[in-house]
């Protein structure tokens, strides 16, 4: 019997995560509280065509594509 | 004092709703920009101007377009290796996306063309994104298909400097094709008041004609002086790569920003990557300064050599400097000066932006083929490795309306 509790405990765990998911989420930070988040120089992307530009220096000269949020188009390069 | 306060009040108050607006499914801010960059490096120079402009309209809808061309001149080493002519050539990019808010949804549509003498690659992107969790959260799904083709050039007039200056395409080499289907995954995700992170994940498939018609491999030849010979490059006809990437962003209390961004990268051809990125931004009075610093490391693909033992050794071959094993150091500075224009009521803000990168690439198994000298005790395998330095400018102008 001994032997079950710590499965129950884990058990009672899951589920209770499991019915916190179903609670809606409460935002941890409000809208009003993002000033610092909104100034420009917290934007990921603040420049799109230099942005662009840098990744195409980076892409035509290095293996590595992908994994940065930019789509980009084809280029020969050759 | 109760002016003041009222004043600071109300500033917060515009700066939450600014953020509110910037933070969930909103359209990008209407922008216009105009960029010249130079490029010099490993004797070769590149001139570009990338024309940018993006506008909402009907509430709902946003369109960018934008152009980038190309000018370059010079030869590269593997142009020198393969012993052909300098050249000039143009390249021209097209680019030009829609947007379309729907509640926190948004729909993009794009596409891309870019165009050179030897290569043309036409693409389509969709992509959804999805504001959740009380706008704290973001998730982003995209598409990209991209269908390439390629020629091969030869020159066909040169100038009193034996610089190629007309080129026709190679009838023997003919068209080749290459197709690319990719599909990513975003994250954006709010952590406190004064930090933000965003997860990317991309895969991306290849098929068809991957490796380049001007670049060749080389072995071992005791038969010639040099001590070493030149064959086609052969890839496989197909490549599928995974990257994931994440950008921390962080506001520091005296009104700066940190960001920190890493990326793991693999691919079918035996290439593993990491890119990691510091940056700091700090404004001053009308000015925003910029400094970065980026470290990049890749693994050689499986079927790279700097020199093959005979002709033919492999069923796959590749000389191709891309492919080989090397570490880049990039050191970036920048600056913007935000400037009014007068009389000009309907643009809110402008900056002037320079911008200098300095590129810095060591090759740990690329040698720089062309100083192989038997007779001065320089055998094939035993020439200097090849490094790159490039200096990047670029000076652009941003208008927000």
């Amino acid at each position: 019997m001994r032997s079950l509790l710590p499965l129950a405990v884990a058990a009672g765990s899951l589920l209770a995560a499991a019915l916190a998911g179903c609670s809606p989420v409460q935002p941890w930070v409000k809208p009003y509280q993002r000033e610092h988040l909104a100034d420009p120089i917290m934007s990921f992307d603040p420049h799109p065509a230099s942005a662009a530009y840098m990744d195409h220096v980076y892409a035509v000269r290095q293996a590595a594509r992908g994994g940065t949020g930019a789509v980009g188009g084809g280029c020969g390069c050759n | 004092m109760p002016r003041v306060k009222t004043l600071v009040g109300l500033s917060l108050a515009l700066a939450a709703l600014y953020g509110t607006r910037t933070l969930t499914a909103v359209l990008p801010e209407d922008t216009a920009e105009a960029l010249w960059d130079h490029y010099s490096g490993d004797d070769q120079v590149i001139n570009g101007k990338t024309w940018l402009i993006r506008k909402k309209f009907a509430d709902q809808f946003d369109v960018q377009y934008s152009r980038v061309t190309d000018v370059v001149s010079g030869a590269s080493v593997d142009v020198r290796i393969t012993g052909a002519s300098p050249y000039i050539e143009r390249r021209t990019e097209n680019d030009v996306s829609l947007q379309y808010l729907r509640g926190k949804t948004t729909y993009t549509v794009g596409f891309v063309g870019s165009y050179e003498p030897d290569y043309r690659s036409n693409s389509m992107n969709y992509s959804v994104s999805q504001d959740m969790f009380g706008d704290l959260t973001t998730v982003s799904m995209t598409y990209k298909r991209q269908w390439d083709d390629i020629y091969k050039m030869l020159c066909a007039t040169y100038d009193a400097n034996h610089v190629c200056v007309d080129k026709i395409r190679d009838p023997a080499f003919g068209m080749k094709r290459m197709d690319e289907r990719s599909y990513g995954f975003g994250l954006t995700q709010i952590l406190s008041r004064n930090a933000i992170l965003a997860i990317n994940y991309d895969l991306i498939t290849d098929q068809g004609f991957l490796s380049n018609p001007y670049r060749e491999a080389r072995y071992l030849d005791p038969t010639v002086s040099r001590g070493w010979s030149l064959e086609p490059e052969v890839y496989p006809g197909t490549r599928t790569s995974n990257a994931i990437g994440t950008d921390f962003k962080y506001y520091l209390p005296y009104r700066a920003a940190l960001d920190l961004q890493y990326r793991y990268y693999q691919d079918t051809f035996g290439i593993h990557a990491h890119t990691a990125q510091l940056g700091y931004t700090q404004p001053w009075r009308r000015f925003t300064f910029d400094a970065s610093f980026r470290y990049y490391v890749q693994s050689q693909a499986d079927f790279y050599s700097d020199l093959y033992p005979y002709l033919g050794s492999q069923n796959f071959l590749s000389g191709n400097q891309d492919l080989a094993a090397y570490h880049s150091y990039s050191f970036g500075a920048g600056a913007a000066y935000e400037f009014p224009i007068p009389h000009v009521h309907w643009i809110e803000r402008s900056t002037a932006n320079v911008r200098y990168d300095r590129l810095m690439t060591d090759y740990e198994n690329f040698r720089y083929w062309l100083l192989t000298n038997p007779a001065a005790g320089i055998a094939p395998g035993e020439e200097p490795l090849f490094s790159l330095r490039a200096d990047i400018w670029q000076l652009y102008i941003s208008l927000y309306f």
